[in-house]
């Protein structure tokens, strides 16, 4: 067989299509896509994973919200400093990680599962605070721009015109400049003043391209039937943007409210390693990928936990929005198993 | 047309206006030029502040300060460009001017493997929808997607670079990756072709040994500490690919499109040697310039020569393979400069380095000697960039193959009876490319943002080291040289994408008038 395969790609969606029919037969749209999404396998594994992290690490040094504090689980903050631990490292490694996940008597996290950095800190709380800044700046920058590319895209499509140019120029304005530039700038004066500060900053220059798809959706979606019936019905121009024109352009905004998100955490990294993000006392994963990258070929451990972490959030979250994707396009369709053919090409006769 | 392109550039120019205010104004508001001066216990600071305040115009407001840094931006239409001064008294235009091609050394090669194999990857991962192939790119292109380039970087320092550097000295490869190489071409090999079970098990077998075959001859004869290609070896290449571009553009059965291309391919063997002394002798870019352009002629000239109809793919097989063969003209001519080149001083048997953009201790005036060291200084960098760039070239392609393959002409071309090469390669390919095409040329501008992580992590001296220094002395009129520069050409390729669309695809067309 050659390279290019002989499957007639074209012929296989004809005869098949009785299967996808019944698939999604008398379902609602909600419940099409929790179907697809829940199918998607690769998302589902990344959702747990993503969830079980997020648990891990706000629980690992405690937190305070409104004065109702949890202490943590974890027996270091960052500002503790034990003493180097050289028993059982080698010569020149003193403070190795204690991490084993092979079964056996030293099995667990051990006294300090990541090490422990040249100060002697805890390596393991440096890296679960950097993780917990991590993923609060993706959240705040996910928020800040999903609400203002909603807001700008819907009323610049929905209302057209004067009010449509004006948005969609002041789009182009922020859309030129890249975000790692824009940001740097941002960050190198706001970064100072509080990792929530700054990803609120950053919220504001990430919105750009989502505004324009939901107003690209919006201008599509205001010309339909459904809108028409609703405004001869007598509903007004807030109702039809909240009940009939935004629940069908949500499938656009949540895909890429994710993609945002995934890139939200891969710009922090980035901006704190060029020393324009998160500044000490604080800590980033960035900031100490940059604080120990010479430490590499001596201490490695120092190096490779925080980036594990930056990809493995990272990841879990464009998986997470690749089963959206998936399960928002109508047009995706499931891979027809042998046994759905062989079941199409038998049917069941009922006795 | 030019309508068109009249209006798109002044609303450009309007967009530039409005952006550089918002980030001049942004800039200037959120930092203090003097910050460094007023802890400072000099005794002539204040003299220094005053200095600083009347070249930097620092008494005006910003928003105004913004229009007399504009009316230096404004000298472009009687041909003084003036960026203005940067803090040190230099002028503004002498930065960016040296940073700018060092910037587009580092991106353009990048750029370009990462177009071609995240295309290539993307179409044959898109052919094998669904089989563990496509799952396991799918896996990889996400996983890329997700890495910090700046920690990429440093594993790339450490097992690229230094283990390769020490790998060297010595040039054999142990049995044990000799090994796991053969099994990896062999995985690849068999999962990219496929078909049924008896056929990828001889595919895995064949391609396997190949590799292990290949990596041994290479050891055992020192390949990798005195490398070289020769005219025998690079007959075999050229032959191998002379029949694989035909195989894919034209299809093996064209005898007048295989004889053209391996005619190319022959008369680069049989002028092995005047090639060689011409490219030794005269050694330049013009050189190799003019060698192209004869190369090009000739390959034309036998492409009419064996075709009597259908001539352009025939002409175009046998152009790609002439390019191909050039290509390996100047490898060798690199290759040979190996020894001499990492027996000097400056480099001392350490050829892949970490940092910088070239090395500053070698002797000057030789060509070959200058290009390698260039382009050894290149392998890093356009490693980690086109690791990171590439996810999203072999997402998009699969998902565009993908569209096309179910669109009515493809199976317009299958019921046809076509060959399923033709159907790929004319009418599925193309129409892939038309899209993908737009992208690209936008993200070219959005990698010039990328650079600045990657200069500073690789030590280069362009425009992301500009911006650096810029932010962290707080140099306004450099930082807005830096933006100026990355936003024109993110708002020039917008516009050469749109006019690109309306060329490649007829259904799209400019209009002057609104």
């Amino acid at each position: 067989m050659s390279i290019f395969g002989r499957k007639a790609k074209g012929i296989e969606k004809q005869t098949d299509g009785d299967i996808f029919n019944k698939e999604t037969d008398g379902l609602s749209q909600g419940q099409i896509v929790r179907k697809r999404f829940v199918r998607h396998r690769g998302a589902m594994i990344s959702l747990i994973v993503l969830f079980s992290l997020i648990l891990f690490v706000f629980s690992t040094l405690g937190f305070k919200i409104f004065g109702i504090g949890y202490g943590g689980w974890w027996k270091y903050k960052i500002t503790d400093i034990p003493e180097l631990r050289t028993a059982g490292c080698a010569v020149q490694l003193p403070g190795c990680p204690t991490l084993d996940l092979l079964p056996g008597k030293n099995f667990g996290l051990g006294e300090h599962p990541f090490g422990q950095d040249d100060l002697g800190r805890d390596y393991f709380a440096l890296v679960m605070r950097g993780a917990e800044r991590s993923i609060e700046v993706m959240v705040v920058i996910g928020l800040v721009a999903a609400f203002l590319g909603i807001v700008v895209g819907s009323i610049a499509g929905f209302y057209r015109g004067v009010i449509d140019a004006a948005l969609m120029r002041l789009v182009d304005f922020i859309i030129v400049i890249p975000v790692i530039v824009i940001g740097s700038v941002l960050g190198y004066h706001f970064g100072s003043k509080g990792v929530l500060f700054l990803a609120l900053f950053l919220g504001l220059v990430s919105w750009g391209g989502l505004s324009r798809l939901v107003r690209g959706d919006f201008l599509t979606l205001r010309e339909r039937e459904f809108v028409d019936a609703a405004r001869v019905a007598g509903a007004s121009n807030r109702r039809i943007i909240f009940k009939h024109i935004l629940p069908n352009a949500i499938g656009v905004i949540i895909v890429n409210v994710t993609l945002i998100m995934s890139g939200a955490i891969l710009l922090e990294a980035a901006l704190s390693y060029l020393g324009f993000g998160v500044v000490p006392p604080d800590v980033s994963l960035g900031l100490l990928i940059s604080q120990y990258q010479d430490s590499f070929t001596t201490r490695p451990w120092l190096f490779w936990y925080p980036g594990l972490i930056i990809i493995m959030i990272a990841l879990s979250v464009n998986f997470i929005g690749d089963g959206l994707r998936d399960a928002f396009d109508p047009r995706q369709r499931r891979r027809i198993s042998r046994k759905d053919r062989a079941a199409e090409r038998q049917p069941i006769v009922k006795k | 047309m030019l309508a068109y392109i009249g209006r798109r550039i002044a609303a450009m120019l309007v967009i530039l206006f409005g952006s550089s205010f918002l980030v001049y104004n942004a800039a200037a508001y959120s930092g203090d030029p003097l910050e460094g001066l007023r802890t400072s216990t000099d005794p002539r600071v204040h003299a220094k502040v005053i200095d600083l305040i009347r070249s930097l115009h620092l008494n005006v407001p910003p928003p105004a300060r913004y229009f007399i840094w504009l009316k230096g931006i404004g000298k472009v239409f009687t041909g003084h460009l003036d960026l203005g001064r940067a803090r040190d008294g230099t002028l503004v235009s002498t930065h960016i001017a040296g940073a700018i091609p060092v910037t587009i050394r580092l991106l353009l090669l990048s750029f370009i493997l990462a177009i071609f194999f995240g295309i290539g990857f993307g179409i044959v991962s898109a052919l094998r929808q669904y089989s563990r192939f496509d799952y396991a790119l799918t896996f990889l292109a996400f996983l890329m997607y997700s890495l910090p380039i700046f920690w990429v970087a440093v594993l790339l320092k450490e097992y690229l670079a230094i283990s390769f550097n020490n790998f060297l000295l010595n040039g054999t490869i142990a049995p044990i990756w000799i090994a796991s190489a053969a099994a990896v071409s062999g995985f690849f090999w068999a999962a990219v072709i496929s078909g049924t079970r008896k056929r990828v098990f001889s595919i895995f077998a064949i391609a396997a040994a190949a590799t292990a075959f290949f990596l041994v001859l290479l050891s055992l004869t020192k390949w990798f500490t005195h490398p070289g290609l020769g005219p025998i070896m690079m007959l075999v290449l050229g032959l191998g690919f002379a029949v694989g571009v035909t195989y894919l553009s034209t299809g093996i059965e064209n005898k007048a499109a295989l004889r053209s291309s391996i005619t190319v391919v022959l008369i680069g063997f049989v002028l092995y040697f005047p090639v060689e002394y011409f490219l030794k002798k005269y050694a330049s870019l013009f050189t190799i310039f003019i060698m192209l352009l004869v190369t090009l002629a000739t390959a034309f000239g036998a492409g009419s020569i064996f075709s009597k109809i259908d001539r352009r793919p025939i002409i175009r097989t046998s152009v790609i393979t002439s390019i191909f063969v050039g290509l390996l003209f100047v490898i060798d001519k690199l290759m040979k400069t190996w020894v001499p080149y990492i027996n000097t001083d400056a480099i001392h048997h350490r050829p892949i380095p970490t940092i910088s953009e070239s090395n500053n201790l070698l002797p000057t005036g030789n060509f070959w000697f200058s290009s390698l060291d260039t382009i050894l200084h290149l392998v890093l960098p356009t490693i980690a960039l086109i690791l990171i760039s590439m996810a999203a070239y072999i997402r998009y392609s699969r998902g565009t193959m993908l569209e096309v393959l179910n669109q009515d002409y493809i199976r317009t071309a299958r019921a046809k009876g076509l060959s399923e090469r033709t159907v790929i390669m004319r009418h599925a390919f193309r129409n892939t490319l038309i899209p993908i095409t737009t992208i690209l040329v936008v993200d070219f501008a959005g990698i010039m943002g990328g650079a600045i992580i990657t200069e500073q992590v690789f030590g280069w001296r362009g425009m992301g080291t500009q911006f650096n220094q810029a932010i962290h002395g707080q140099d306004l009129n450099l930082l807005m040289g830096v933006i100026l520069v990355t936003s024109s050409l993110v708002i020039l390729a917008n516009l050469a994408a749109d006019l690109l669309y309306s060329a490649l695809d007829p259904r799209i067309r400019v209009v002057g008038k609104k």
